[in-house]
């Protein structure tokens, strides 16, 4: 499984990066977590970050950030 | 009730005798912080929620296209409740423009965004009575408004970075459904953490105004940018632009300043100098506004937030 973040850096970026991780080992499934930081590629997807991206679909973008437990969902309905 | 609170703990919890100084100072120190955080509180909460239906997308799509004028009045007034961090200004920016937003608009809404917020008007109300909110979120709007209004009108399209122009959004059109159970944990979410980054700032205000009222010395602003000068207003201003602060961080630097006989005026343009013009700000904005349109924006922004100033000082 292929998983992005989608920010150029801020704070509420790096938490949704941590957000990812944390669900991820959670979970205990095999996926590739990737920063995405360059603007015209997270263009491709959305304007409102920090976007997540789960195999190539945007499945999250902007504020509010979702809860842990809303990540997971996200995740398992894709495996 | 309050009010009863506040003299209950002075008085009878704290022991402090009735007319002192410093009872005096407890009590009315109690009593404002009760007030503002009640304030707070209640009015984040309630613009979170009103907040989760106007996400970045739609607020896109409403001013797609639209004429001038009528856009920026309706941008200004969208960029007070979308929310959006401040990092995401630049995609946010191409977003607008590659959706047809005149770039006039988009300027409106930037510019009230940070400036025109819940937080400035609730401090100013719980602070300076509720017609200085008023008049700061009024004016504020017009600043956003006209700002963007006269850069519309100024064609400056070809001074916006050409890549803006050839990059593509794919996707990022739909709106996340969100059950209105989800708005109330969001709000709920969103004004503890609004709370945790304020709240030091408002208590450093509200002790600025209780424990040094009738101390605080003339100083360097003071005689250079007080009530006798007639270019009180422009020295503020031209003090406030390189600062960066939101609104919470500098209303106790606005208090401050409103103790040592500073006018009304003359500390609300800076405080809109303070929170709409940044170096931070403008670092972000060069990604996509070339030199030359970033001292324009700069320019326009100085000039109606100074004459804002003045208008003030001459009514109030």
């Amino acid at each position: 499984m292929e998983i992005k973040v989608l920010g150029p850096g801020c704070a509420n970026c790096r938490t949704m990066e941590q957000l990812a991780k944390t669900a991820v080992k959670e979970l205990g499934i095999d996926a590739e977590i990737e920063k995405v930081s360059e603007i015209q590629e997270i263009m491709r997807y959305t304007m409102s970050t920090p976007g997540l991206l789960i195999n190539g679909k945007l499945k999250h973008s902007g504020k509010p950030l979702p809860g842990l437990e809303k990540v997971k969902e996200l995740i398992k309905a894709e495996v | 009730m309050l009010k009863e609170a506040a003299s209950f703990i002075t008085y009878d919890l704290f022991k402090l005798g009735h007319g002192s100084r410093l009872a005096d100072a407890v009590a009315f120190f109690i009593y404002d912080t009760a007030k503002i955080f009640l304030l707070l509180s209640v009015i984040i909460f309630v613009v979170s929620v009103i907040r989760s239906y106007f996400p970045p997308e739609r607020t896109k799509k409403i001013l797609s296209h639209k004429k001038e004028f009528i856009g920026n009045i309706l941008a200004a007034l969208l960029g007070i409740v979308t929310p959006f961090c401040s990092c995401s200004a630049v995609p946010l920016f191409i977003g607008f423009v590659e959706a047809g937003v005149p770039l006039g608009v988009t300027f409106s809404f930037l510019i009230s965004s940070p400036m025109v917020n819940e937080v400035a008007v609730v401090l100013l109300w719980g602070l300076f009575g509720w017609k200085i909110a008023a008049i700061y979120m009024g004016t504020g709007l017009l600043v956003a408004i006209f700002s963007g209004f006269v850069i519309g009108k100024l064609r400056l399209e070809k001074w916006v970075e050409e890549y803006v122009y050839q990059i593509k959004t794919g996707g990022g059109q739909e709106v996340f459904k969100q059950a209105f159970r989800e708005r109330l944990q969001y709000a709920r979410w969103n004004t503890a953490d609004i709370l945790k980054r304020v709240w030091l700032f408002v208590i450093i205000a509200i002790g600025i105004g209780g424990f040094i009222h009738g101390y605080v010395p003339q100083d360097f602003l003071t005689h250079y940018a007080g009530n006798g000068n007639p270019f009180a207003v422009p020295i503020a201003v031209a003090i406030g632009v390189p600062l960066y602060s939101n609104a919470a961080g500098v209303i106790p630097i606005v208090y401050a300043l409103m103790e040592k006989g500073l006018s009304m005026g003359t500390v609300l343009a800076f405080m809109m100098a303070v929170t709409a013009l940044s170096l931070p700000e403008m670092i972000i904005l060069r990604k996509v506004l070339k030199p030359r349109m970033l001292g324009v924006f700069v320019g326009i922004m100085t000039v109606t937030i100074i004459a804002v100033g003045y208008l003030f000082n001459a009514i109030l």
